[in-house]
Parts: C-alpha cells; structure tokens; sequence
C-alpha cells in the first residue's frame, strides 16, 4: 500500500488535516458551535466555486470566504457567537450565490460541461487521492500549525467555554478568544474542504468530537482523544479505501468515523444504565 | 420560448403563465412556502435550524439512492428524511435544548449529516459522475412540475398543517418553555419527536422542488423576518407565509426573466427581507432611545 505515491501524500494531507480537525472539533462540539462549522463548510463549497469562475486559484477563494465569513459571524453575535437564526439566514444565502457561482462557471465553459461538473464534485466531495506531494505538504503543515496554536490557547479557551461570565471577570479576553477561535475553524475549513470535501468536512470536525465527549468528561483527555480518533479514522479510512476499489474514501473515512461515534453511544448508554446515579444526574440536567 | 422582461407587467405576466410548467410552479410555489413556513416558523422558535438543516441534507442521498436502485424519489426522500429525523429525535438525550444537552445533540445532528452526505458520494459514484438529475437533488428543479407533483404536494401539504393544528398550541408552549410546560403534563420529548417526524416529511417534500441544499432557505429566512418583526404568534405566522408566497413568486419570475437558477434568486429575495427586517427593527430601538448610542 505504501508503494503508491499517491497514497502516501494522502496519508501524509489526511494526519495534518485530521489533527488539526479533531483539536478544532472538539472545542466547537464543546462551545455548541457545530452549526457554524457546517456553515462554514458550506461557505468552502461558494467560495470554491466563485474562485472557478472567476478563473482564480480555488485555495484564495476557501481560505478567503471561509475566514471572512467565519469573522462575520463572529460580529454578528454577542461575544463572538452567532445566533443559531442569524447562521442559518447568512449561509442560506451563501449557498443560494453558490448555485449563482455554479451557473456562471458552467456556462462559462460550455464546451467542457462534463469537466465542470466534475470540478462541482470534487468541491463538493473532495479528492485526497487526487492531490500532489506539495499540496500534501502544505496541508500537513497547515494542519500542525493549526493544532499548535489551538494547543496555545486551549486552557483560557477552555475556561472561557465552560463558564464565559467567570472567564471575563478574570481578565481573560472572551471576545478576542471567539475571534481567533472562529479563525481558526476558518482555516481548517479551508484547508480541510480541499482534501475531504466541503460536505465532509463537518464530520471529520464533530465525529471524533462528539466520541471524545460520550467516552470522557475530563477536557484534556478529551481533546486528545478527539484529535486521536480523528487521525485514526483517516488513516483506516483510507486503507480501506485502498483494498475496496472504486468506493469514494470520504465515505470510508465517515463511515469509520460514524461506527466509532455509534459505539460510543452504546457504550454510554450501557455504562448510564449500570450505575443509575450518574443517569439520574444526566437526567436531571 | 422566452421573450424577456418588458415594463408592461400584464403581458409579461401572461407570457409566464402560457407555460404550463410555469403555471404549476407558481401553484407549487404557493403551497411550499405554506408548508416551510409553518413548520419553518416553529424550527426557528425551537432553534432546531441545525436539525432542520441536517434532515434536509439527507434527503440527497436517499433520492440518490432510489434513483440508482430504480425506485422513485420521492420514496428516497421521504424515507432518509423521517428516518434521520427519528434517529435525531431519538437519539439525542433529554430534550435536546438543555445547555449540557446541546453540545451532545449537535455533535449526533452533525455526525448522521455527514454519514448520510458520505452514503450520497458512494451512490454519486456508482452513478457514474454528476447527471443533471444529481444538480437537480442538490440544488432543485422549480420549473419542470407537472400537475401531478402539485396534487401530492397538496395533499402533504394538508396533513403535515392537520397535525399541526392539531399539536400546535402545546408544541407552542413547550417550545417556549419546556420546563412548565413539562411540569403541566404536556409531553415534551414526545412532541419534539412528532415535530421532527413533520419536519422530515416537509423537507421530503419540499425538496422535490428545491433541492436538498435549498429547501432550508425557505424554512428559516421567512419565519426569521416575521419574527423579527413581530412578537405575536398569530401575525408572526401569517407574516411567515405571506413572506414566503411573495419570495417564491418573485424569484420564479426573477429566474424565468434573468436566466438565473431558482435557488439563488429566491435565497437572495428571501436574505433581502431578512436584512431589511433587521435594519428597521434597530433603527426603531434607536429612534425610541436616542441617548443610548
């Protein structure tokens, strides 16, 4: 399997992006921001597509529209969150200019409907097979750096998270700390939408996520466990991949991530059902 | 076929509507904004838009699905959507709005969104590639309705706003607040189900036309204006409708004339009034309260 050039630049993309998905991910599921992620992804998919049509690099169109409208967001809440209403009005409109950017490169090529199209897909549904060493490269670099700086800010983002009012009145800068936050989830859609597709993006970010916070409540260990399972997850999806020929990796890699996250229910309900103290408290909640 | 726009109106008008397909998009028009509105209305009151938007997505591999396995898909639609909608309302503890809840639910929303997008890519490719019947899952096809497409829109239509008129009052209440409501013997995971059970079959539905990418646009922009607008119930969803019949119209006229898809035309009408909602309702605040800057 490592024989194959190809699949080792996708491993070498997947653990950058991966990482980078799983650290950003879990404190979006823990900040109930997912609903901004899986806008932002489908920001990706419009700025991709504007970038195809105005004939510019497709990499300036993500990174550009997903921070801008990350930033956006940010200013349209109170403390760098957005109303979930305000999210979904923003972004509906987003992917309605989409379809207008979709419409303007397709018959702009008119020659061609059959290579636009497939660019629509590969927007859409990403390509980590299909991209050179450099831009692996520069995802795994990406992808580090991201995580570096998550890990930076992780203990004042965690308190502002858990208890925001606290947080304030201890001089950590809440406001500053959203920003850079939603910067942060735009750059990693960005990157991330161009390897796995701006549709699958959201998974990645709130599978290994949403597992880390069913199997652990302490924060530290979940955030590793989240950036763990989210590299796993792209590295068994991707073997996969590789034995089932002609099947789409996305979905290997969601549908590795999807098992891990429905085991990790059955497991909470089976450990909430043994000791009726901690479900009592759960339900209380 | 098309004459392009001139300022008189009636003629224009009349051009439209001697198109069969355009005389039944304006009908189907009607009853989706209808549709989307009520229950849009109530997504956004509950702030389930996340959960709207999800089920609506899966709806694309499920028609995906069926067309390949050469059933209808309708049946694909319908299927995925109730099915996702009852794996969300089932799934997710409590009610699912709760503060610890939330973080949980959205992380479940999030997870069956992208599993069911995932299934769409295997289904894509075992199609051999993006068909216009793909472009049309995802971003709908106002403008080739047949007569037949309105009378089952119709019917679900009429009992998707049965039930809820049906369930409206306490779905209501329990939405505003879940704890008394609870506390007065409405069952509120039980109604949260069945909302989401509605909400499954409306997005099914809808998306027939709109596409699964776009048929929440229709759910949450009008019902967001109206209740910027207003704070009561009555007016606020009468408002939701009336904004949404208009929206849609304007925007099938705007596509017909200007060559633009459907989906952005209605989205950027819809976005309009939600702006200008917005706008009126702070510059109001400011004119009651001028020493507050």
């Amino acid at each position: 399997m490592f024989h194959d050039s190809y699949m080792v630049t996708a491993l070498v993309a997947g653990t950058g992006i991966a990482l980078a998905c799983g650290l950003v991910g879990y404190f979006i599921v823990l900040r109930a921001q997912v609903f901004t992620g899986d806008a932002l992804s489908h920001v990706a998919f419009t700025g991709a597509l504007a970038a195809l049509a105005f004939g510019i690099d497709l990499r300036v169109g993500l990174f550009v529209g997903c921070v801008l409208i990350a930033v956006l967001f940010g200013a349209l809440g109170r403390r760098g969150r957005a109303d979930d209403v305000v999210i979904g009005n923003v972004f509906a409109w987003i992917l309605g200019l989409g379809v207008f950017f979709m419409t303007l490169y397709t018959t702009n090529q008119s020659g061609s409907a059959n290579s636009s199209g497939n660019q629509t897909v590969n927007v859409l549904f990403g390509s980590i097979l299909g991209i050179s060493s450099g831009q692996a490269l520069t995802a795994l670099l990406i992808g580090v750096g991201v995580s570096l700086v998550v890990l930076s800010i992780a203990r004042p983002l965690l308190f502002a998270t858990l208890d925001e009012a606290v947080a304030a009145a201890r001089g950590v800068p809440v406001r500053l700390l959203g920003y850079a936050f939603l910067v942060l989830i735009g750059v990693t859609a960005g990157e991330a939408s161009q390897a796995v597709g701006s549709m699958l993006l959201l998974g990645l970010l709130a599978a290994p996520a949403g597992t880390a916070l069913l199997v652990t409540d302490r924060p530290f260990v979940g955030l590793a466990v989240s950036a763990v399972l989210a590299v796993f997850d792209v590295w068994f999806g991707l073997t996969l991949s590789y034995f089932v020929p002609n099947t789409p990796t996305s979905f290997w890699i969601m549908t590795v991530a999807t098992a891990a996250y429905a085991a990790a229910v059955a497991y909470s309900r089976i450990s909430q059902r043994r000791s009726p103290r901690a479900a009592a408290a759960t339900d209380a909640a | 076929m098309n004459p392009g726009f001139t300022w008189n109106i009636i003629t224009d008008v009349q051009w439209m509507w001697s198109l069969p397909s355009m005389v039944n998009a304006f009908r189907a028009g009607l009853a989706v904004a209808l549709l989307a509105g009520v229950i849009g209305w109530f997504m956004v009151l509950r702030r389930q838009s996340f959960a709207g938007h999800s089920i609506a997505v899966t709806g694309f591999p499920g028609a995906a699905a069926a067309v390949y396995l050469g059933l209808s898909a309708t049946l694909g639609y319908f299927g995925f959507c109730i099915g996702s909608a009852l794996v969300i309302a089932l799934l997710s503890r409590g009610s699912g709005t709760g503060v610890g809840e939330r973080a949980h639910s959205s992380a479940l929303i999030a997870v069956v969104q992208a599993f069911a997008l995932a299934l769409g890519a295997v289904f894509l490719d075992l199609y051999g590639g993006f068909l216009s019947s793909t472009s049309a899952f995802l971003f709908g096809n106002f403008l080739g309705i047949t007569s037949e497409d309105v009378l089952t829109l119709t019917l679900v239509a009429v009992v998707v706003l049965l039930v809820m008129l049906l369930i409206g009052r306490r779905l209501l209440f329990a939405s505003i607040d879940p704890a008394v409501a609870a506390a007065r013997g409405v069952s509120v995971r039980t109604l949260n189900v069945v909302f989401l059970v509605l909400l499954g079959a409306t997005v099914a539905e809808v998306s027939k036309f709109t596409g699964s990418l776009l048929v929440f646009a229709l759910l949450v922009m009008p019902a967001a204006t109206a209740q910027v607008l207003t704070a009561r119930t009555g007016l606020s969803l009468l408002l939701t409708v009336v904004i949404g019949v208009l929206v849609t119209w304007f925007g099938l006229a705007w596509a017909y004339f200007g060559n633009q898809a459907t989906g952005f035309t209605i989205t950027s009408l819809a976005f309009a009034c939600y702006v200008l909602a917005y706008a009126a309702k702070s510059a109001r605040r400011h004119s009651f309260r001028p020493e507050v800057a």
